[in-house]
């Protein structure tokens, strides 16, 4: 398993590189001589010269990939050409927003997708898997942006119950567990525990009716053994599974929180994107992507691992 | 997901029996789908829909680039306009229909795309086999460590608004996911009995391809496709939505329900019909799909 263990972390070297790549490729491109995407456009002539030399940009594309990386690994993400500040500090505080959101989001999905799950695993065929089945596909087709402004026209327009956008009374400054907070973070976080709640339901009822199936759940009944000690058997049988599919949503909420973001004014790394996106901001695009993106890896790797601590058969495929 | 996907995939490629265009699978297929109200009945929603898409300029009662500043936003059947009127002015049941038009194409183009490609590289990969396979999925999986809907925005925001930008990134998105499971299935069926005969009896690689892969693995992959229209409708009118696919005033579901989010305090029922057009194509496309598999899936 050791082998097993070292092996896969090291595969997740050459994909966060590559991955760099790919961000690093965004900024070429982006249409234009890609000084004009990091400097501002009324930057005068010696100042564009500069930043071209500054980052290697009169070089070849493989050496300006090393000195991009170089600067990377160091932490200098680049600066935006909206704010002037560095990227890492527009981040920071957005990266944190985000976290909360997705993984109160994922919290949220994995719950509902368990009961959803586990019930229509248990009764497939009958009427409240259907009922569940349908509900998964629903969660799954739903434009989850759409489904937030119905929740905004339900909740905030016509109840008036729960606020429509911001994290927070300050919006930007401080997070706290409170109910002033919580309050902004009851329908965004609903509105994106949508998608993972279908994909879990899905995922739990296929692993569960499987597992139900196997001769050792015969056995277990046939020596007496109720209803409750079977489903733990169902239950750590399904686990490993199970917390594949979840930790791989967190890391999909993480980067696709876009669009939600920007119907509820939530102030991360989605919200961050998209004004990026409008100011033509490469940098910080660039950056949010990067982070994004390899949070992402660092995500499928722990999963993997994880899974390989729960299920040592998978070691030995 | 995806994972369990290509596990229920790989089932399917023991059914078919031979590698004989087998009549009684296909008249199988229909039996099933027959008997399969829901899928039948979802089908022929999407089936009207397009009707009425194509047919756009026949059907819709208003042109839908002409608006009237006196009758802004107004309700549901407000003056021969059933679904009311939007910000500016436009009838909302002929832009929706118009629409269509551009959110259905967005949509489908980069799955189609993507089938091609994906296919093509998958196919070659999986029966290929050695360093060709190496290069195709390890590049492969580089854009697997992407969550797709992060992809989509990168590519298309470095590139910029644009129809066509929209679906080289929504393509780029979805061709990985269709070469792991074209390679899945055709690694699956390489190693079966009768393809090693073939191959042992001096049928060359193109002919083993064409005769003896190809018709198995191409039912899986096209299953999987149509899973992916679901995604890809969700996704292209999500980018309209950011400003990134379609620009105004063109008539786009994703864009619709952008600019009419102003007057979700005034016209909240207004405000939904777009994204309501979107949620009921991609249910729709989903549940067809999930109808497809476990016909043509003999054992699912």
């Amino acid at each position: 398993m050791m082998f097993y263990v070292i092996r896969r972390i090291l595969y997740a070297v050459p994909i966060a590189l590559s991955v760099g790549l790919v961000c690093f490729m965004l900024v070429h491109i982006a249409p234009g001589d890609p000084v004009n995407a990091i400097v501002p456009p009324d930057a005068p002539q010696a100042v564009v010269e500069q930043v071209r030399r500054a980052y290697g940009l009169d070089k070849p594309l493989p050496v300006q990939f090393a000195l991009w990386l170089g600067h990377v690994l160091q932490g200098d993400l680049g600066r935006s050409l909206a704010t002037g500040r560095p990227v890492w500090e527009e981040l920071r505080g957005a990266v944190a927003n985000t976290l909360r959101l997705a993984v109160v989001a994922s919290v949220l999905g994995f719950l509902i997708g368990a009961v959803l799950g586990g019930l229509s695993g248990v009764f497939r065929g009958r009427l409240i898997d259907r009922a569940a089945t349908t509900v998964a596909v629903a969660g799954v087709s739903v434009p989850h942006y759409w489904l937030g402004m119905v929740l905004v026209i339900t909740f905030s327009v016509t109840f008036n119950v729960l606020p429509a956008m911001g994290a927070g009374p300050d919006n930007a400054a401080g997070w706290g567990w409170d109910w002033a907070h919580i309050r902004h973070l009851i329908l965004p976080s609903v509105t994106l525990a949508v998608i993972p709640a279908g994909i879990i339901t899905r995922a739990i009822r296929g692993t569960v009716s499987e597992i139900l199936g196997q001769e050792f759940i015969g056995t277990l009944r046939g020596k007496g053994l109720r209803g409750r000690t079977v489903a733990y058997h169902v239950v750590i049988n399904a686990a490993p599974q199970v917390l594949a599919v979840m930790g791989l949503q967190l890391g999909y909420l993480m980067g696709g929180s876009i669009l939600v973001e920007t119907v509820f004014s939530w102030p991360g790394t989605g919200f961050l994107l998209n004004s990026a996106i409008f100011q033509r901001d490469i940098p910080v695009l660039q950056g949010t992507i990067l982070v994004l993106a390899i949070f992402f890896v660092l995500v499928n790797l722990m999963v993997d691992l994880m899974q390989t601590v729960l299920d040592p058969r998978i070691s030995r495929a | 997901m995806t994972a369990g996907a290509v596990s229920t995939l790989g089932s399917a490629l023991v059914p078919p029996a031979a590698p004989v265009r087998g009549r009684g699978y296909w008249a199988g297929v229909a039996r099933r789908l027959r008997r399969d109200p829901v899928t039948l009945g979802c089908a022929t929603v999407l089936l009207l829909m397009m009707l009425v898409i194509v047919a756009a300029p026949l059907v819709a009662p208003f042109d839908p680039y002409q608006g009237s500043m006196a009758r802004r936003l107004r309700p549901l059947g407000y003056a021969g306009h059933l679904l009311g009127t939007d910000e500016l002015g436009r009838d909302m049941l002929t832009r929706l229909i118009y629409g269509g038009r551009l959110s259905w194409f967005l949509g489908i183009t980069p799955v189609v795309l993507a089938f091609g490609i994906g296919g093509l590289l998958g196919v070659a990969a999986g029966f290929a086999g050695g360093w060709v396979n190496s290069l195709i999925m390890r590049v492969t999986d580089v854009f697997y460590a992407f969550p797709s809907v992060l992809l989509a925005v990168a590519i298309s925001g470095a590139l910029g608004a644009g129809i066509f930008n929209a679906i080289l990134s929504l393509t780029l998105v979805f061709v990985p996911q269709i070469i792991r499971v074209a390679e899945t299935v055709t690694t699956g069926v390489r190693t079966l009995d009768y393809v090693e005969s073939a191959r042992a009896s001096g049928a060359g690689a193109l002919t083993v391809v064409r005769v003896h892969v190809l018709p198995n693995v191409l039912g899986p992959i096209f299953v999987y496709a149509t899973g992916l229209i679901s995604v890809s409708m969700i996704l292209a009118s999500g980018l309209s939505f950011l400003g990134l696919g379609t620009r105004p005033p063109e008539p786009e579901w994703g864009l619709m329900l952008n600019t009419l989010r102003t007057a979700i305090y005034t016209q909240p029922v207004l405000t939904m019909l777009p994204g309501f057009c979107i949620f009921a194509t991609s249910l729709c496309f989903n549940m067809v799909s999930d109808g497809l598999r476990s016909a043509m899936d003999v054992r699912g």
